[in-house]
């Protein structure tokens, strides 16, 4: 049976087995077509807040809203992390996938239900945004759509953890699972929840759009209907961390610094992460804040811990590895001589940095209850999720891919030279719409608002500062720009697997995978790569600008309540 | 695998057959925010007194 027929890569020793690299190559290419997609609506959606500009009408703005938000944060993310979690489970384990059909079943219906999702909003009755409010109506098929989504990735996070059953099973892997697998378990179990939560809400919710259930509770459904949209975006966190993983270790050789404490930061994912899906409802009636606070600050401060030691673990580990190769100068010796032409090393180490600085740290300002009021419903919101999901997953999987490309589809990368500039292009982009979108929140702008200057409202005006049109164009411009690279990413990646030169099943040279670092070069020099100061130095200016820009929030609400 | 060894004992440590249980931690992952996420949520917002 085909199941059982694989081939050894010639540069990584991986076994691959040919259902479970069809699957990975089918659902990461179709996460690009999805990308192109809700990227080319994102275009709309920029040039359209851009007040001079002002591109679509009122009618069309909030359909492409719409429909951007489903394609970028759903359907592209999700078809490739059912591409990470196949590699990272039968790939690294090197054993078959379990069953599958299911997995071509659970991608078919992936398929079905993003495109059906896609005919259905642009026939103009389901402009709901991602959201789809209660009572806020679509049509049936779109609750439908997002459904047979639903279920489809369920089945690819089943198929995962069978794949693990049959690892175990065949005993194709001694001790423990590589913390690469435990990162996409770790993926995998909060997908779970995402999945369940929307099942729980978006059913009832189908069902009461055809008429059989006769009312549904708008607050249960706004607090169910964050447990799969936060949710969701955490699946991303996981996800991209453990691409940061994998990415130190084939491009560096390195190990991480401590198996421990990265798959105790993991765990603490598993535990909290998802809790944090109340900041999105601190100013919803019906619920204490006793709830409120406990799940984003107590909880969500364990999960942004996490991240933090996994922010520490990643460049910790590279510099490592460097240092044991012989970059041992000075502090910053070692970042200097990492491969910044190689976009596999540009984008992920872009993707570490905007994650960190630019979506963390506002985050946690997000999540605290009394700050959260003054940014609350804003542009704020989206320039700190583009941050996150856009700077920090997105461009770490586009980093991913390109190391893939040769690996899986055995084609050489086209336009090397335009490859090597994407990460920059499509990193500074996004970094000018996170700072952009969030400045214009600062000054007020609300979010998913077609038209801050108010035209034919009959009147009901509030004057936004000049500063603000100037943050929107601004925005506008790295939109421009952040299209640009993500075009240019989809025109390497598909033109490659299209036209690229053939590999063939020898060693690509220069070498793809780095050899794991021994512990002889660890060692050497009594041990001092172990010593990470330009690492440290790194973490201490995270922590001074959080410090800072946590207490500059509190002074700006101190600010705003006058105490007479 | 460095990190993971056994205890001199041949015992594997609590916090690893964890770790190594994908199923129990698929369990402890959706059952964390489907108790004091969901759970919690839901139970204020169904027992405000409406009039
Ligand atoms: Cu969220």
């Amino acid at each position: 049976m085909a199941n059982t027929t694989f081939r050894t890569c010639p540069d990584t020793g991986l076994k691959l087995f040919s259902t479970t690299e069809t699957l990975i190559k089918a659902n990461a290419v179709l996460g690009v077509v999805f990308l192109l997609i809700g990227g080319t609506y994102g275009l709309f959606v920029g040039l359209t807040r851009w007040q001079a500009v002002h591109l679509l009408n009122a009618q069309d703005f909030y359909m492409v809203l719409t429909l951007h938000g489903l394609n970028v944060l759903i359907f592209w993310l999700i078809f490739f992390e059912i591409a990470v979690l196949y590699f990272a489970s039968s790939v690294l384990l090197g054993c078959r996938l379990a069953t599958p059909k299911w997995a071509w079943t659970g991608f078919a219906l992936m398929l079905i239900g993003a495109v059906m999702n896609n005919v259905i909003v642009l026939q103009g009755n389901s402009t709901v945004m991602m959201t789809s409010y209660v009572p806020m109506a679509a049509d049936p098929l779109f609750y439908l759509s997002l459904i047979l989504f639903a279920v489809g990735a369920l089945i690819g996070c089943f198929v995962f953890f069978g794949t693990l059953v049959v690892a175990k099973a065949e005993k194709s892997y001694e001790g423990s699972v590589p913390l690469v697998t435990f990162g996409a378990i770790t993926a995998a179990i909060i997908a779970v929840f995402t999945i369940v939560s929307g099942a729980i809400i978006l059913i009832p919710t189908y069902l009461w759009s055809i008429g059989v259930v006769s009312e549904i509770n708008t607050l249960a459904y706004r607090l169910i209907w964050w447990g799969f949209g936060h949710s969701s975006q955490q699946i991303n966190v996981a996800a991209h961390v453990s691409v940061w993983y994998v990415i130190a270790a084939v491009l560096f050789g390195a190990r991480p610094l401590s198996e421990k404490v990265s798959r105790t930061a993991f765990l603490m994912y598993i535990l909290f992460l998802q809790l944090a899906s109340v900041h999105h409802l601190l100013v919803d009636p019906g619920t204490s804040s006793n709830f409120k606070m406990f799940n984003t600050s107590y909880a969500m401060y364990l999960a942004v811990m996490a991240s933090m030691v996994h922010g520490l673990t990643v460049p910790g580990a590279i510099e490592a590895a460097q240092r044991a190769r012989g970059h041992r100068d000075g502090m910053f010796t070692w970042l200097r001589k990492a491969p910044w032409g190689n976009p596999t090393f540009s984008g992920m180490f872009i993707s570490l940095v905007g994650f960190g600085f630019l979506g963390g740290i506002t985050g946690v300002v997000m999540g605290a209850e009394q700050i959260n009021i003054l940014i609350h419903n804003t542009l704020y919101v989206p320039g700190h999720f583009h941050a996150t999901v856009v700077l920090g997953t997105t461009l770490a999987f586009m980093a991913l891919t390109y190391w893939l490309v040769p690996v899986l589809f055995r084609r050489e990368l086209i336009l090397k030279g335009l490859a090597r500039w994407q990460p920059y292009l499509f990193g500074l982009g996004m970094t000018g719409v996170s700072l952009f979108l969030m400045g214009a929140g600062t000054l007020g702008v609300p979010r998913r608002h077609w038209d801050i200057g108010f035209a034919g409202t009959g009147g009901i005006t509030h004057e936004f500062p000049a500063a603000a049109y100037t943050m929107l164009a601004l925005n506008g411009m790295s939109v421009i720009l952040a299209v640009i690279g993500g075009a240019a990413f989809c025109v390497i990646i598909v033109g490659s697997l299209l036209f690229g030169k053939k590999l063939g099943n020898e060693k690509i040279s220069p070498p793809i995978i780095a050899q794991p670092v021994t512990d002889e070069e660890y060692n050497a020099d009594g041990g001092s790569a172990y010593a990470i100061p330009g690492t440290m130095a790194l973490a201490m200016i995270f922590f001074v600008s959080f410090a800072l820009y946590y207490f500059i929030n509190w002074k700006y609400l101190a600010e705003t309540w006058g105490i007479a | 695998m460095k990190d993971q060894d056994q205890t001199e004992s041949g015992q594997v440590p609590m916090m690893q057959k964890l770790l190594d249980n994908p199923f129990l931690l698929l369990f402890i992952g959706v059952a964390s925010p489907s108790i004091l996420y969901l759970g919690w949520g839901l139970a204020e917002i169904f027992t405000l007194p409406v009039r």
